[in-house]
C-alpha cells in the first residue's frame, strides 16, 4: 500500500468498520426486538409536538433582486483586484484602463436598467 | 452479357436528342400552371393537361426515331443538366440519359397517359376539382419520366419518391371516406419500406464505389464481393418489390383502388407500380453479377403471380379483381427480369402489352362503374354486353389480350416468359414454370369470371339502376385505342423490341437462342394455350347464368384468398404490434424518466390508478435524475471502450 | 519528458503576463451583437414606451446586419487565425456558422417583431413575476414590451462567440451568454404565462446542471493537459503521459453539457417541454440558433480537441446518435401537440447531424454545416406557420385543431404541407440534399461505424415521415372540429420570414451546390 491512495487506506478501513458496526447493531436489534405497530407509533414523532402544516417557508422574492445585484458587484471586485495590481505595467496602461471601465460600464448598465424599471424600490 | 462487359460509351447528346430534357419539363410546366394559376384555369385547365402530355408524346416519338437513325451501338444521350449535389467525392448530376430502354418506357408514359388524360376529361367532368386533378395527373407524368430518364439512382430516386408523392395525393385526395385515406396511408407505409431498400442500396453502392451513376456502378460491378451485390441486388428488390405491389409488400396496391379510376389505370396500373421492373432492368448488369439474387427476384415474381391469381379470383369488386390481376402479371414481369439474360427484353415486352390492355381494362370498368352508379359489385352487374356496346367489346378484347389467346398481345408477351422459365436447369425451371403456367390458367378463369359475370347472364341489377347507358366518346375513344393497341401491340412488339433492347441495354446477341432444358417450346406453346383455354371455359361454364347477389360462405381456402391470404393479418402482427408495443415503451420511459420508473413499479404494485397518473410526472427532478444516469453511462461507456 | 506541468502559484507570478492581441475585425459581428444589445437594455431603460419597439426592432435588425456584412468581409479577406491568445479561431467553420446565425437571427427576428398576429405582441416585459399575482395580471395587460429584443441579440453574440471559441474557458462564458437570455425568452409568453414559466425554469435548471458537467468535465480535461485550449489538448492526448482516465472521464463530462443543448438522448428530456411551453417565436429561434451553436461548438471540441480519440469518440457517441434517431422518430410518432410532435424532429435531426459529425471528415463537417443551415430555415417557417393558426386562446398547437385547415386556408395549409415534406426528406427540398449529404459524407468514409449509422439514420428517416404525414392529413382530408381556430392574416414581417424559409427550404433542395460548396471551402478547423 503506497501511494498517493495508499495515504487513505486507513481512512478507508476506518469507514468499512464503521458501516459493519451499523449494519451489526441495526440487524440485531431487528432480530431481537419484538414488532408492535400501532397507529399513534407510525406518527412522525412519538413525542413533542405534531407536525402541522407544510414544510415550504416563503421569502419576499426582493430579497433575491439585492442579492443578485450584491453578487454581480462582489464578482466585479475579484477581478478588479488583479487588474489594480497590473495596470500600470508597461504595455497596458490605457488599453487596460479602458476595458475595465467597458467591464465596469457593462454592469452599471444592469444596475441603470433595474433602477428605471423601479426594481429598486421597497414598496 | 458477364458484367464487366458493360462499356460506357461516349454519348452526349447532340441535335435534336439534346433537348430531351423538355419530356420532363413541359408536363411539370403545365402541372405548375395549373396549381399556380387556381380557378382562373378551370374551364381550359384540362385542356392544358391533356395537351402538355399529348405534346410530350409527340416529342417523345421524335426523339425515338432519332434514337433509332442512329447506328445501334450509338444509341444513347446524356445530358448533365447540372451538379445536383457535390459532397468532396460524391458528385452527382441533375443528369437523363435517354437509350432505348428509357425510350420505350417514355412512349408507354405518354402513349397511355395521353389517352387516359384525354378519357379523365370525361371521367371527371362533374367534378369541381377537375383542374387540379389535371396538376397532380400531369405532376405524376413528369416525376415518372424523371424516374425513366435520369441517368443515376438519385434521379431515378427523385423521380422515384415523386411518383409515391403524387400517387398518395391522387388516392387520398379524392375521396374524404377514411378507406380512401386509410388506403393512401397504407400505400405510403409499403412504399416507404421500399424506398428505405433503394436509399440504403444506393448508399451501399456510393459507399462502394464513391458514384451513383449508372455507367459508374454498371463499369465496376467487378470490383464489388459477391456478398455486396447480393445485398445490393436484394436491396434494389425490396423497393421494387414496394413500388410495383410485389411479395412481400403486394397489400397496398389493391387498396389503392379507392382513388378515381382514371388514377387506377394509369398509375396503378399501366405506369407507375411497373417502376419496379424497370429498376431491375435498368440494374441487370448488378443482378447478372449475382445468380442468387436474381433467383430471388424470379422467386418473388412466382409467389407473387400466384397469390395474385388466387386472390382474384375470390374477389367481386371490379377494380380489386383487376388490380390484383395488376399483382400477378406484374409478378410475371418480376418473374422474366429475375430470369435475366433474353428475358429481360421479354418482361419489358410484356410491360408494354400489360400497359395497354391493363389500361384498357380499367378503364373499361371505369365506363362499367360510370353506367352503374359507381357500383363495383360484379355480382350486381349482368348484361351489360346490350347496353354499352363500345365498353363490351373493348373490355373483352382486353379479356382476351390478358388472358393470352393468340394473336392477342398477352399471348406473345407472357407465352414466352413461361418457355423461358423452363428453360431455367434444374428443378428451379420445373417450379418456376409451372407456377408461371398454372397463373396463366387462374388468369384465364378469374377474367372470364369478371368478363361474364358483368356483360353477360341474367341482370342482376341493384334496384336504383333502370337504363344504363354508354359512356361519352370522349371516354369511349381512348378505350378504342387501347382495345387496339392490346390487340396489336404483341405481335407486333415481340421481334423489334427485342431487337431494339438486348443489344445496347441488356448485353445478349441478337441470335443467341436459348437451350431448352425441360420442354421445348412448341410443348410449352401447347400447353399455355391448352390450359388458358381450360380455365376460360370452366369460367365460362360455371358463371354463365350469374351468380347469387351475396357473397357465400365458403370453405377455409377460398375464405383465405377472400382476406387477401390473410396479408394484412401478417403485416399487423409483425409489423405494427411490436411497433406500437416499442413505442409504448419509449413513451412510458421518456415522459417518466427513471424517477417515473421507479413510481410506476410502485403504482402498478399498489395497483392504484391514481397513483400510477401521479406517476407520469414531466417533473424536472425525474429530467435531471435521467440525466444523470445518462452522464454515468457515457463516461463508464467512454472507460470501457479505452480500458475495456 | 514531461512535455508540460501544472503550473505552480510561484509559477504564475513568474510567467510573463501581457495583453493578448486582439483582432478587432474579425471580432466585429460578435462585439457589434453585444454592442447593441447594451444598447438595447438603455433603449428600453429610457425610450417612451410607444416608440420603443420601432427602435428596437431596427436597431437590432441593423445590428445583426452589420455584424453580417462584417462576417462577409472577414470571409472576403479569407483571414484563418488564432486571435485573442488562442481564445478564438477566425476560421472557416467560424465563419460559415456565424455568417449562419447571422441570417437566421434576421429571419427569427422578423418571428420575434411580429405584432399583427396579438396586440402588443405576444411578449410580457418580466419573466419571473409569480404568476397570477397583480403584477402579473398587469403586466399580462400591459402592452409593448420590449425586452425581447436586447435578450435575443445578447444570446446571438453569445452564440457566435461558442462557435469561435477555441478553449474549454471561452466555450463555458459563450455558452452561459447565449444560454441565459435563452432561459429567459421562455418565461416571456403573454399567453400561457404558467407553463411558460415552468418551461423556463425546467430548461433553466437542467441547463444548469448540463454546464455544472461541462466544468467538471474542463477541470478534468486540465488536469490532464495543464490547459484547456484545444490545440494543448490534443497535444496532450498525442504524447499522453498522463492518465487516459482523466482524459475520457473529462471528455465524457463536456460531451454530456454539449450534448444537451443539442438535444441528444438520453440528455434531450427538456425539450418537449421547452418547445411547447416557450413563446412560438422564441421556439423558433431556439431551434434553428441554438442548434447550429451548439453543433458548432461540438464539432469543434471534437475535430479540433479529440480527433485522436475518435475510436473511443465513435462507439460511444455513435450509439448516442442512434438513440437520438430512434427516440425522436418513435416518439414524434405519438405526439398530438404540434409543437412537440416539432421537438421531437429537432431530435431525431440531431441525431441525423451526429452521422455527419461521426465521420470526423472534411466531408462531415461541411455536410453537417450545410444541414445545420438548410434545417434552420426549414424549421423557422414551420413555427412562423404555428403562430398563424390560432384561436381566442392564441395559437391552437393541439392536432386535433389542425384538422380540415386545407379547406381554411389552402394557402397556409399548402406552405405547411411543403414543409413537413422537406422535414420528411422529399427530394427537391433541402431536406433531402441536406440527408444526402450528410449520410453520403459518413458513408465516404468507409467504415463500420458510420455505415451502420446511416442505415439507422434511413430507416428512422423513413418511420419519421408518418407523423409528418399525418399532419398533412389532419389538414388536407379530416373534417374541421366543431370550433376550428382561424388561420390569422400574416403580418409582413411573418411573411417575410415564411417567404424566406420556404425559398430557402426550395432552393437548397433544387440547387444545392453554391452553399455546399460555400460549406466545403470552409470546412477546415485551425487548431
Amino acid at each position: 500500500m503506497g501511494g498517493y491512495l495508499g495515504s487513505y487506506a486507513t481512512l478507508g478501513l476506518l469507514l468499512a468498520v464503521g458501516v459493519l458496526f451499523f449494519l451489526v447493531a441495526m440487524t440485531a436489534n431487528r432480530l431481537l426486538r419484538t414488532n408492535r405497530p400501532s397507529a399513534a407509533k407510525s406518527t412522525t414523532y412519538e413525542c413533542g409536538l405534531d407536525p402541522v402544516g407544510g414544510d415550504w417557508a416563503q421569502a419576499q422574492i426582493r430579497y433575491y433582486v439585492y442579492a443578485y445585484l450584491y453578487v454581480l458587484f462582489a464578482v466585479e471586485a475579484v477581478f478588479l483586484f488583479p487588474w489594480a495590481v497590473i495596470f500600470d505595467d508597461p504595455g497596458f496602461g490605457m488599453t487596460a484602463v479602458v476595458e475595465m471601465g467597458i467591464f465596469v460600464g457593462v454592469l452599471a448598465l444592469g444596475l441603470l436598467y433595474a433602477w428605471r424599471k423601479r426594481v429598486l424600490q421597497w414598496t | 452479357m458477364h458484367a464487366s462487359a458493360y462499356e460506357v460509351l461516349a454519348s452526349a447528346a447532340s441535335g435534336t436528342l439534346s433537348s430531351f430534357w423538355l419530356l420532363i419539363v413541359i408536363p411539370a410546366a403545365s402541372g405548375g400552371i395549373l396549381l399556380l394559376l387556381g380557378r382562373r384555369a378551370d374551364r381550359w385547365g384540362h385542356l392544358l393537361g391533356c395537351a402538355s402530355v399529348g405534346v410530350a408524346f409527340v416529342l417523345g416519338l421524335v426523339y425515338f426515331f432519332q434514337l433509332g437513325g442512329l447506328p445501334a451501338t450509338d444509341r444513347r444521350a446524356t445530358l448533365d443538366l447540372f451538379t445536383f449535389i457535390q459532397v468532396a467525392a460524391l458528385k452527382v448530376d441533375f443528369g437523363l440519359l435517354f437509350d432505348p430502354l428509357s425510350a420505350v418506357f417514355v412512349l408507354l408514359i405518354t402513349g397511355v397517359g395521353f389517352l387516359i388524360h384525354v378519357y379523365a376529361v370525361g371521367y371527371m367532368a362533374d367534378d369541381p376539382k377537375r383542374r387540379t386533378f389535371f396538376a397532380y395527373f400531369n405532376i405524376f407524368v413528369a416525376a415518372m419520366l424523371l424516374l425513366v430518364l435520369g441517368n443515376n439512382y438519385v434521379m431515378l430516386y427523385i423521380g422515384w419518391e415523386g411518383v409515391g408523392l403524387a400517387s398518395y395525393l391522387l388516392i387520398s385526395f379524392w375521396y374524404t371516406r377514411p378507406s380512401a385515406a386509410t388506403a393512401g396511408k397504407k400505400a405510403f407505409i409499403m412504399n416507404r419500406v421500399g424506398d428505405a431498400g433503394l436509399a440504403i442500396a444506393i448508399f451501399v453502392m456510393f459507399a462502394n464505389l464513391h458514384t451513383v451513376s449508372y455507367d459508374g456502378v454498371f463499369a465496376n460491378v467487378d470490383r464489388f464481393t459477391s456478398g455486396t451485390t447480393l445485398a445490393l441486388g436484394l436491396l434494389l428488390l425490396i423497393g421494387a418489390c414496394g413500388k410495383s405491389g410485389q411479395f412481400p409488400l403486394q397489400a397496398w396496391l389493391p387498396d389503392a383502388m379507392e382513388g378515381p379510376t382514371p388514377v387506377s389505370a394509369l398509375i396503378h396500373a399501366a405506369t407507375m407500380v411497373t417502376a419496379g421492373v424497370y429498376l431491375i432492368a435498368r440494374s441487370n448488369p448488378i443482378f447478372d453479377a449475382n445468380p442468387t439474387a436474381q433467383a430471388v427476384v424470379a422467386a418473388v415474381g412466382a409467389v407473387t403471380l400466384l397469390i395474385g391469381c388466387i386472390i382474384g379470383c375470390a374477389k367481386d369488386d371490379i377494380k380489386r379483381v383487376l388490380a390484383w390481376s395488376t399483382v400477378s402479371q406484374i409478378g410475371y414481369m418480376f418473374l422474366g427480369v429475375g430470369l435475366g439474360g433474353g428475358a429481360y427484353a421479354l418482361a419489358i415486352i410484356h410491360l408494354l402489352a400489360h400497359g395497354f390492355f391493363k389500361a384498357g381494362l380499367f378503364l373499361g370498368a371505369g365506363s362499367v362503374m360510370h353506367a352503374m352508379n359507381d357500383q363495383v359489385d360484379i355480382r350486381r352487374f349482368g348484361g351489360l354486353w346490350k347496353y354499352m356496346k363500345i365498353t363490351w367489346i373493348t373490355f373483352g378484347v382486353g379479356w382476351l389480350a390478358i388472358i393470352g389467346i393468340p394473336p392477342l398481345s398477352g399471348f406473345f408477351s407472357k407465352e414466352p416468359i413461361i418457355a423461358e422459365a423452363f428453360d431455367r436447369p434444374g428443378w428451379a425451371g420445373w417450379v418456376l414454370g409451372f407456377a408461371a403456367l398454372l397463373g396463366a390458367g387462374l388468369t384465364a378463369f378469374y377474367m372470364t369470371r369478371l368478363f361474364v359475370l358483368t356483360f353477360h347472364g341474367p341482370e342482376r341489377w341493384t334496384d336504383d339502376i333502370k337504363h344504363p347507358h354508354e359512356s361519352p366518346p370522349v371516354m369511349t375513344v381512348p378505350l378504342m385505342l387501347l382495345a387496339i393497341g392490346s390487340a396489336a401491340a404483341g405481335a407486333l412488339m415481340a421481334t423489334p423490341v427485342q431487337d431494339w433492347l438486348n443489344p445496347t441495354v441488356f448485353g445478349v446477341e441478337g441470335g443467341e437462342v436459348p437451350e431448352h432444358v425441360h420442354l421445348s417450346h412448341t410443348v410449352v406453346t401447347i400447353l399455355s394455350i391448352a390450359i388458358t383455354v381450360l380455365g376460360g371455359l370452366l369460367g365460362w361454364w360455371l358463371f354463365r347464368n350469374g351468380t347469387s347477389l351475396q357473397e357465400q360462405p365458403a370453405g377455409p381456402v377460398v375464405t383465405a384468398a377472400r382476406k387477401n391470404l390473410y396479408g394484412d393479418t401478417v403485416n399487423e402482427t409483425v409489423f405494427e404490434k411490436p411497433g406500437t408495443y416499442l413505442t409504448r415503451a419509449l413513451v412510458y420511459f421518456d415522459n417518466k424518466g427513471i424517477d417515473g420508473l421507479v413510481n410506476g413499479l410502485a403504482a402498478a404494485v399498489g395497483g392504484g390508478s391514481g397513483r400510477l397518473r401521479r406517476a407520469q410526472t414531466g417533473f424536472v427532478r425525474s429530467y435531471a435524475l435521467s440525466m444523470l444516469g445518462g452522464a454515468l453511462l457515457v463516461a463508464v461507456a467512454f472507460l470501457v471502450v479505452r480500458l475495456g | 519528458m514531461n512535455g508540460f506541468t501544472i503550473a505552480t502559484p510561484a509559477q504564475v507570478l513568474a510567467i510573463d503576463v501581457r495583453l493578448p492581441d486582439l483582432d478587432y475585425a474579425a471580432m466585429a459581428p460578435m462585439l457589434v451583437l453585444f454592442g447593441a444589445a447594451c444598447l438595447g437594455v438603455l433603449v428600453d431603460a429610457f425610450a417612451p414606451r410607444q416608440s420603443r419597439h420601432t427602435i428596437q426592432f431596427a436597431l437590432s435588425f441593423i445590428a445583426l446586419t452589420v455584424a453580417l456584412l462584417a462576417v462577409i468581409r472577414e470571409a472576403r479577406v479569407g483571414s484563418r487565425e488564432l486571435t485573442a491568445d488562442v481564445a478564438l479561431a477566425i476560421d472557416g467553420p467560424t465563419l460559415f456558422l456565424q455568417g449562419t446565425l447571422a441570417v437566421l437571427g434576421i429571419v427569427a427576428l422578423l418571428l420575434v417583431g411580429e405584432r399583427a398576429l396579438e396586440k402588443g405582441g405576444p411578449f410580457v416585459s418580466q419573466a419571473a413575476i409569480p404568476v397570477g399575482s397583480e403584477a402579473d395580471r398587469r403586466q399580462a395587460r400591459e402592452e409593448g414590451a420590449t425586452e425581447v429584443f436586447p435578450l435575443t441579440l445578447f444570446a446571438l453574440s453569445g452564440m457566435m462567440l461558442f462557435v469561435a471559441a477555441n478553449d474549454l474557458l471561452t466555450m463555458f462564458v459563450a455558452l452561459e451568454v447565449f444560454s441565459l437570455p435563452l432561459y429567459l425568452l421562455c418565461a416571456l409568453a403573454r399567453r400561457r404565462r404558467l407553463v411558460s414559466q415552468e418551461a423556463a425554469l425546467k430548461y433553466f435548471l437542467l441547463g444548469a446542471f448540463a454546464s455544472a458537467f461541462f466544468i467538471f468535465g474542463m477541470a478534468l480535461l486540465y488536469g490532464f493537459a495543464g490547459t484547456v485550449s484545444f490545440g494543448g489538448i490534443h497535444d496532450a492526448a498525442l504524447l499522453a503521459t498522463t492518465s487516459p482516465l482523466l482524459l475520457f472521464t473529462g471528455l465524457a463530462m463536456v460531451a454530456v453539457g454539449l450534448l444537451f443543448k443539442i438535444a441528444a438522448v438520453p440528455f434531450h428530456v427538456w425539450t418537449p417541454d421547452v418547445y411547447q411551453g416557450a413563446p412560438t417565436s422564441v421556439t423558433a429561434f431556439m431551434a434553428a440558433c441554438t442548434k447550429v451553436a451548439a453543433f458548432g461548438g461540438l464539432l469543434r471540441v471534437l475535430y479540433v480537441a479529440f480527433d485522436r480519440a475518435r475510436w473511443d469518440i465513435e462507439p460511444v457517441i455513435g450509439t448516442i446518435a442512434i438513440l437520438t434517431m430512434l427516440v425522436g422518430a418513435i416518439l414524434a410518432v405519438t405526439q398530438t401537440d404540434i409543437k412537440r410532435l416539432l421537438a421531437y424532429s429537432s431530435i431525431a435531426n440531431a441525431g441525423y447531424l451526429l452521422v455527419g459529425a461521426l465521420a470526423f471528415s472534411k466531408e462531415g463537417l461541411s455536410s453537417a454545416m450545410f444541414y445545420l443551415a438548410a434545417y434552420g430555415f426549414t424549421v423557422i417557417a414551420a413555427f412562423a406557420v404555428i403562430t398563424l393558426v390560432r384561436d381566442d386562446d392564441g395559437e391552437a398547437t393541439h392536432l386535433s385543431r389542425w384538422a380540415g385547415l386545407g379547406r381554411e386556408a389552402p394557402l397556409v395549409a399548402g406552405v405547411f404541407t411543403f414543409l413537413m415534406l422537406a422535414f420528411a426528406g422529399i427530394p427537391l427540398t433541402s431536406g433531402f440534399t441536406s440527408k444526402f449529404a450528410v449520410f453520403g459524407a459518413a458513408l465516404g468514409v468507409g467504415e463500420a461505424w458510420p455505415v451502420a449509422l446511416v442505415i439507422v439514420g434511413v430507416v428512422t428517416s423513413m418511420i419519421l415521415a408518418f407523423p409528418y404525414l399525418r399532419v398533412v392529413v389532419m389538414m388536407w382530408l379530416s373534417e374541421p372540429a366543431e370550433q376550428s381556430p382561424t388561420v390569422a392574416i400574416p403580418g409582413a414581417f411573418t411573411s417575410a420570414a415564411l417567404m424566406v424559409g420556404v425559398l430557402a427550404t426550395l432552393l437548397l433542395g433544387v440547387f444545392p451546390s453554391p452553399v455546399l460548396d460555400l460549406a466545403d471551402r470552409a470546412a477546415e478547423f485551425i487548431r
